[in-house]
């Protein structure tokens, strides 16, 4: 401890305040003991047990205590700082005291919940709570830093999710960016015919919100557009936005087609995105009738004057307008924004991961987003059930679970294939009038009216064998299954093996975050689940929140969820932002890194160091100067600096070493 | 807490382990192993800072100096940095460091760097676990390990650079 803060702070009058919180701590840490033993450490005036700190009374105590003891210094041992830090602090700030003359000690996540032994869980308690004691007095006062937001907010990602959060936003009058990677925004949700439990046509509900997000003059969107680069904090970020080539003046296309039926492909020939390769497209296409914007693209990868030069052009001749832009290049937008909602959604999984289940093999395997395609009156078939031989199924299986609560692939319950295989069941047996056999594990249908929607199906004659599918194959052993595909699978309610021969296939296969799911947490610099899940701030409370001030997530890139699910976070997610840029001011931290100019010799180690040019070198003066606003206080600087000049606030080099004194010499 | 658990735990060897945990990544993994119950050996108190770009080779000098038997950084995977690079900073302290402890007497397992994200909350218990034990393996850290033939050498030495007597 340095004589400065001696003679700044004078008499040391701390209180200690140990939570219970209800047996979570108590249950484990012999918590009088630790407030008794924490009455024996130096400047220690009162110590108290409370069963919620947390709770009014707690802070109360804590307020009371402040002005009864006269004390000038705080200590709570209680959770994690990442959960009541903010809590405590400002408790403490009513109190009257400067709110960083508090020390919050984590006798929870880190002492009472991972300790088996009752004796080490409070010996343990007490070192740590000792730490505390030791460090808040060398605490000095600090003032947090409120620095303007940005108004406007970046939305990324135009499924659902986004277009939702974007109108939400868009609408309270703040202005919107959405950023969509796919040429049109629309998402899977586009991709379905009906949406459970209560078959709405999901183009009827997703294509206004589509056409409001197009003509909202508040939002800017940008299809076919990625995310290079993010600067900056909470408040104020500045974006890169990569716009890919389509080779279309976006402004000056009506989306008439024209160029398409022009295009020198008289039939389409190349995989079509959309349709999950279920047709062929062209090289110059729109992806589908209601794609927003309504805008063609082109794709280099097929077009014949990209790949030869050699085309005759037919789609330049046809547009009137002279929309076609073959010399169009990759152009990049910086936009400044406050608050970003990352809505990025999923994607399927690849069933070639399973590989008994034929996916790949045998043509008659689907996965369940090309039925959803197959049976979308927009689709490839118009609607129609029809096999890639173009017969109409007799009778169709339904695995479910593929690739979801496996421990070979994911051990994590999808959420929404027990709901979407009723669905695609219904509407199968609906056009085809099949025989349907659903093998699941469980059925999992919680939801407001979803259990309702199982029991119709029952009353239907669908088929539910519980079972998991050990494999399917096309060698028949008896005459009745000759070119049929068989499902084999053990009746788990009666116990019995069974081989059902069928037509068509249809795995229910869950859902995955994206494959660059970890580039775009490192872009965003939040955090991921092991699964590559956004991770939230806290899985109950701070559900839409990361741990990166200013920015939220919504919808399935946060975990497996339906659409209502995704609607409802999209909603939370906007209202998170909403909230932020709105009040015109964000409080920071004050953990920023700073100079003492007499002991600085002027080597310039530490501008080297920063990653933010928060440092630069007063040549006049010989020494570092700080920039406080660039500083987002990692304190790396401190470490280089030979001569102890760079010192981080909250961090300082005299409140680290008190600490680690402490826990160490705590008895 | 009981009377025969203290004269237990008497018995045997506990080790003293000081963790630096960032803020981001570590922190809040320990956090998860908290909340997902996991239980794992209480010889280490965790010391929350920023980042693992923050950890002074003199912290840990002061913790072995104070009586740690040994010192754990945890940090974010690399290229997971809330700040960009503190964790490749950590690294190369920690490499430079550990080098220079190892010429000391120190033993490496003593001295650890782990990469642990906000969802590895069973990585923190592995590694705690395996420190733990690694440690009580190779008894308390002795700082004066020196070669008898030396240590009278040694001690002038230091006595010149104004250490008192231990050498570290």
């Amino acid at each position: 401890m340095s004589a400065f803060d001696i003679q700044e702070n004078g008499d040391f009058r701390i209180g200690v305040f140990v939570c219970d919180c209800g047996i979570n701590i108590a249950g484990k840490v012999n918590v009088s003991a630790v407030a008794e033993f924490a009455g024996t450490l130096p400047n220690v005036v009162v110590t108290r047990e409370y069963k919620f700190m947390c709770s009014d009374p707690g802070q109360e105590l804590i307020q009371n205590d402040v002005k009864e003891f006269r004390l000038n210094r705080v200590v709570v041992a209680s959770c994690s700082p990442l959960m009541h830090e903010a809590t405590f602090r400002r408790a403490t700030a009513e109190a009257g005291l400067n709110q960083y003359f508090f020390q919050m000690v984590n006798i929870r996540e880190h002492v009472s919940w991972v300790t088996e032994n009752e004796y080490l869980a409070t010996e343990k308690a007490k070192a740590l709570v000792a730490a505390a004691v030791r460090r808040v007095k060398v605490h000095r006062a600090l003032e947090s830093k409120s620095v303007p937001v940005n108004p406007d907010v970046l939305v990324v990602g135009g499924g659902i999710a986004g277009i939702h959060a974007a109108l939400t936003i868009a609408n309270a009058g703040k202005k919107v960016y959405l950023v969509e990677r796919e040429p049109t925004i629309g998402g899977h949700m586009a991709k379905f015919d009906k949406t459970f439990p209560t078959l709405d046509c999901a183009a009827c509900i997703l294509t206004p919100k589509m056409s409001s997000v197009k003509a909202h003059k508040n939002i800017t969107l940008w299809t076919y557009s990625e995310i290079d680069k993010v600067d900056g904090f909470a408040g104020n970020f500045t974006v890169r936005v990569k716009r890919k080539p389509r080779y279309i003046k976006e402004e000056d296309c009506v989306g008439c087609n024209l160029c398409v039926e022009a295009c020198i492909f008289k039939e389409g020939k190349f995989e079509d995105e959309f349709n999950v390769g279920l047709s062929k497209r062209k090289p110059i296409y729109m992806p589908f009738p209601q794609a927003t914007p309504s805008v063609v693209l082109i794709d280099p990868e097929t077009c014949l004057h990209f790949k030869t030069g050699k085309c005759k052009q037919k789609c330049v001749e046809v547009c009137e307008r002279g929309a076609i832009d073959f010399n169009q290049q990759e152009e990049f937008k910086e936009i400044n924004v406050g608050a970003i909602i990352l809505a990025t959604g999923f994607k399927t999984f690849d069933p070639h991961r399973i590989s008994e289940y034929g996916y790949g093999v045998y043509p008659n395997v689907y996965t369940s987003l090309e039925i959803e395609r197959l049976v979308n009156a927009s689709g490839p078939t118009q609607g129609e059930v029809l096999m890639r031989d173009g017969r109409k199924p007799k009778s169709v299986a339904i695995i479910h679970c593929v690739g979801s609560r496996d421990r070979k692939t994911n051990a994590y319950c999808s959420r929404v294939c027990c709901m979407y295989s009723l669905k695609l069941a219904h509407l199968i047996k609906e056009r085809t009038g099949a025989e349907i056999y659903n093998y699941y594990i469980d059925m999992r249908t919680p939801g407001k009216g979803y259990e309702e929607f199982y029991d119709k199906l029952l009353q239907e004659g669908v088929h539910f064998i519980r079972g998991r599918v050990a494999e399917v194959t096309n060698w028949a052993m008896v005459p009745s299954e000759e070119d049929k595909l068989i499902i084999r699978a053990e009746d788990t309610l009666i116990g019995v093996a069974r081989r059902v021969p069928v037509d068509m296939v249809i795995l229910s296969v869950g859902l995955e975050a994206h494959d660059d799911a970890g580039e775009v947490q490192r872009l965003f610099n939040i955090s991921c689940s092991k699964e590559g899940w956004f991770l939230e701030r806290h899985p109950k409370l701070a559900p839409v929140s990361t741990f990166t001030d200013g920015i939220f997530i919504a919808g399935a890139c946060q975990g497996p969820k339906d659409i209502p699910d995704t609607v409802a976070q999209a909603g939370a997610a906007a209202a998170e932002a909403l909230a932020m840029v709105d009040i015109g001011h964000v409080e920071l931290e004050p953990n920023t890194a700073n100079v003492e100019t007499v002991m600085c010799s002027g080597c310039k180690t530490c501008i080297s160091m920063c990653p933010f040019s928060a440092i630069t070198f007063d040549a006049e003066n010989w020494r570092a100067e700080f920039n406080e606003a660039l500083c987002k206080g990692c304190g790396t600087c401190v470490v280089t600096c030979p001569t102890g000049a760079a010192q981080q606030h909250l961090y300082t080099d005299d409140e680290m070493y008190e600490e680690i004194e402490g826990v160490l010499h705590y008895v | 807490m009981s009377n025969d658990s203290q004269t237990e735990n008497a018995q045997q060897f506990e080790p003293r382990i000081v963790a630096f945990f960032c803020n981001w990544c570590t922190y809040t993994a320990a956090d998860l192993a908290g909340t997902s119950r996991l239980k794992y050996a209480p010889n280490v108190r965790v010391i929350r800072i920023m980042c693992s770009g923050r950890l002074d080779p003199q912290f840990v000098v002061k913790a072995f100096r104070d009586g740690a038997d040994g010192v754990l950084i945890g940090g974010c995977h690399p290229g997971d940095c809330h700040y960009q690079e503190g964790n490749y900073k950590a690294y190369r302290r920690y490499a430079l460091f550990q080098s220079m402890l190892k010429h000391m007497g120190i033993e490496e397992e003593r001295f650890r760097l782990e990469w642990i994200s906000a969802s590895e909350g069973d990585k923190v218990q592995k590694v705690i676990n395996e420190m733990t034990e690694q440690i009580r393996a190779l008894g308390p850290l002795k700082l004066t390990s020196v070669p008898s033939y030396r240590a009278q050498e040694v001690q002038l030495d230091l006595a010149g650079v104004g250490v008192e007597g231990e050498l570290l």
